[in-house]
């Protein structure tokens, strides 16, 4: 129950968006995530907005899966 | 126990297993011969003297006009490419149409101008023709029914069954443009994107490599409906070999990647009309390759796998992830999705 | 394609998974909830590069599966009254019901259109003024909320021949009638990402506080995964329970309060009939009675006969997690993509069609 995918808001009138992913575009509607703004990447499922993304949680992801490169990298080292 | 249908289902005509299945139990049941029972793209014919390959193929697609392309384009480059693949050089084209009362002539004009300036650019004649009327409602607007026939070099022999552990697999290029190009513009699905169909006749691609590589080319297909994935399966199990692929080496454009996302499909089932499989001996496989990426439509040709004496009969693609998994035909008709 | 890609780093990958088997001492056997977590694990061959103290089982998460027979079946009823256009996602076509599946209504004549939105359907309404389009509200949370956000725009704009069949279905319940059950040991519960974005992470606080079993809700790109992975091995080794929210850029403690608000002010709670399980009270969602106007089921009653299970399926035990598709006796024998005897196979996010799919070579 969960195809969902991150695209990014466009332009927007009234409660309808049009996002873009990939170099592909669509309509979607963002009754559910009014407070969207253009720029934002929403996660659409079946042509709604269900969240924002919040890019600052992604990039936290990010730095922690590093983070945990590094740590497994060094533990390596460690056992040679 | 689950029934099979009895009914005529669109999967049925999706290319996939149910297509297979249907070929078997009720086409070649009936017209038993080895010709077509060998189930390659074109037969190929030996006469006094001469070697025809000969093939046939209708196209029902709607819509009639689609980026890149149309029903007629589609047709003969259908029709170009079976012959193409199986060695032959298309010389010849008939050309059936069932025509929907009330079709706008000029939208019959468009696809006829589309199929003949399409034969020009490969170089083959619509000699024979015909056409038929039906009634409001009986036909999707157009349909088209193509023959064509082309000449076989005498010493060539292009079938799976020359497939050994060892051969390379290329692909000329991008797989997945004209399925989800045309999907795009299905009703209810209303995405945009840039993505065009790659419809195009391949006969001087495939010349290029078969100069290049001769005997060393073991078989050639275009990987229409299914797609790449069920075009490898019918490889290996005609053969009785296995493959193996390498899942990040399969060129696919971005938006043809996204596209799927959106939708929940994968590229190796969606229709290609403008690429070409080439299976190869390993040692002509650099030969083949730059033949291939040396002619404009083949710029993205890429390895993608191998022939292997492991798994027989199964295609086992590599993950990204280094992770193995088994690749099906496909089973019915690739359907949108949102689970 | 961005918040896609970066999420999907082979290298980054494989150094989750060296943390999860440097950290994974004693056999721990976790829920994938959802079919399309399912789907992801398969479709990346996660499960053969976990080490094999970890064990992953697929649980009732994909809505598909656990639609009954008989509700399919009306919704088939309702797709053969004359005039009806049954407008579907592409997920529920192939199923099949008792006599079939609505591929086959449709091969018999029956209006059934596939649409990737709700909003496609009431499109559909518009264009078609003089026929009924009736919409198979299928999902759980995270579709729920965009159907009810369709049918209010069917009321603001006055369109009145869109109605909703709702078979929509809770995943918490599910989870407890599972845990109820007592028929699978479990260690820990992968979450549901796109459900939770809807009804936020602490909906699963109940599943640490009253069943001592942890949680980590995860995405569905394979670092997602990993990470919530790598979580529940975290908690089982230090023998903690708690909800991880591992998605955190999609899913907050509170959910998404609009969506909550909108899929409420259209549906009510109600008892539903799921696949495998039977009758779970309150895991449902119907048509409040100010909407029953637009209630497929009341607009155009349909005489349904009771469904029996197909013979020999044991799609309920896949579904609670008891068997595994392979260990099915029909799985690849009776039952394949092509001939599917139960809902587990058709499905795309079906577990068995997952490891029929993408059987692992």
């Amino acid at each position: 129950m969960c195809l969902a995918i991150p695209a990014q808001i466009k332009a927007i009138e009234g409660l309808m968006a049009e996002v873009e992913m990939g170099g592909v575009r669509r309509t979607v509607s963002l009754a559910l995530t009014p407070e969207a703004q253009v720029g934002d990447y929403v996660i659409v499922h079946t042509g709604f907005a269900i969240s924002v993304l919040n890019e600052e949680e992604a990039q936290e992801s990010l730095r922690l899966f590093a983070e945990i490169a590094a740590l497994e990298d060094a533990g390596e080292e460690g056992e040679r | 126990m689950a029934e099979r249908s009895r009914t005529v289902l669109l999967a049925h005509g999706s290319g996939g297993q149910l297509s297979h299945e249907l070929v078997q139990e009720v086409f070649l049941r009936h017209f038993r011969n080895p010709v077509l029972a060998s189930l390659d793209d074109a037969a190929t014919l030996t006469l006094p003297g001469t070697r025809l390959a000969f093939t046939t193929d209708s196209y029902v697609i709607s819509p009639l006009f689609f980026p890149g392309g149309d029903i007629g384009k589609l047709a003969v480059c259908g029709t170009v490419n079976d012959l193409a693949v199986s060695g032959a050089r298309p010389l010849y084209l008939s050309a059936g149409f069932i025509l929907e009362e009330g079709l706008p002539l000029e939208t019959l004009e468009r696809v006829v101008a589309s199929m003949a300036e399409t034969a020009r650019a490969a170089g083959v004649e619509v000699v024979a023709g015909d056409t038929k009327v039906v009634d409001h409602g009986s036909a999707d607007g157009l349909f088209i029914n193509t023959a064509g026939i082309g000449l076989v070099p005498e010493d060539l022999c292009l079938t799976p069954q020359n497939l050994r552990p060892g051969d390379v697999l290329l692909v000329s290029g991008t797989i997945g443009d004209h399925g989800m190009a045309v999907m795009m513009q299905r009703e209810g699905l209303a995405f945009q994107s840039a993505l065009v169909s790659d419809c195009a006749p391949l006969n001087g691609l495939i010349q290029g490599v078969l100069s290049a590589c001769g005997s060393a080319v073991r078989c050639m297909r275009d990987p229409t409906r299914g797609g790449l994935a069920t075009t490898l399966n019918e490889w290996a199990q005609a053969a009785g070999v296995g493959i193996e692929a390498e899942e990040a080496a399969i060129p696919v454009r971005e938006e043809v990647r996204a596209a799927c996302e959106f939708l929940g499909l994968d590229p190796l089932y969606v229709a290609n009309e403008g690429k070409v499989l080439v299976a190869v001996a390993p040692e002509a496989a650099e030969r083949a390759l730059a033949a291939l990426r040396a002619h404009p439509l083949g710029r993205e040709a890429a390895h993608i796998g191998r022939v292997t004496e492991e798994h027989p009969r199964r295609v086992v693609l590599r993950t990204p992830f280094g992770a193995r998994r088994v690749v099906e035909m496909l089973a019915g008709a690739q359907l949108p999705r949102i689970c | 394609m961005k918040y896609v890609d970066e999420f999907r780093d082979p290298a980054a990958a494989q150094r989750l998974l060296d943390r999860i088997a440097r950290r994974s001492t004693r056999p721990v056997q976790f829920m994938e909830f959802c079919g399309g977590h399912t789907h992801a694990i398969l479709r990346f061959g996660l499960r053969q590069m976990l080490p094999p103290t970890v064990r992953l089982r697929s649980g009732p998460g994909c809505p598909v599966c656990v639609t009954s027979a008989a509700d399919l079946d009306r919704a088939i009823a309702l797709a053969h009254v004359p005039g009806v256009i049954l407008a579907t996602f592409g997920d529920m076509v192939r199923v099949p019901g008792s006599h079939g599946s609505l591929q086959e209504a449709k091969a018999q004549g029956a209006d059934v259109r596939i649409v990737y939105s709700p909003l496609d359907a009431l499109d559909l309404a518009r264009r078609h003024p003089e026929r009924p389009v009736v919409f198979l509200g299928v999902g759980f949370e995270t579709t729920a909320p965009a159907v009810a956000a369709t049918l209010l725009q069917a009321e603001a704009e006055g369109v009145p021949n869109f109605y909703v069949l709702s078979v929509h279905k809770l995943t918490p319940p599910a989870m407890r009638a599972i845990l109820d059950a007592g028929e699978v040991h479990l260690d820990g519960i992968l979450g549901p990402g796109h459900v939770t974005t809807v009804i936020g992470a602490r909906a699963w606080r109940f599943l640490p506080e009253e069943y001592g079993v942890g949680c980590a809700v995860a995405g569905f790109e394979p670092l997602d995964l990993l990470q919530a992975i790598a979580a529940l091995v975290e908690m089982a080794e230090d023998g903690r329970a708690e909800v991880a929210n591992a998605y955190g850029r999609s899913v907050r403690e509170e959910g998404n309060p609009t969506a909550q608000e909108v899929m409420g002010r259209v549906f009510t709670v109600a008892e539903a009939d799921w696949r495998g399980f039977g009758a779970i009270p309150a895991s449902g969602l119907a048509l409040r009675p100010a909407f029953a106007h637009r209630d497929a089921a009341q607009a155009f009653p349909v005489e349904v006969a009771p469904a029996p299970e197909p013979k020999g399926c044991r799609c309920g035990e896949v579904l609670r997690g008891v068997l595994e598709p392979p260990e099915c006796p029909l799985f690849r024998r009776a039952c394949t993509p092509q001939t599917p005897v139960g809902p587990c196979m058709v499905s795309a996010e079906g577990a068995c069609a997952a490891y029929y799919q993408y059987g692992q070579g």
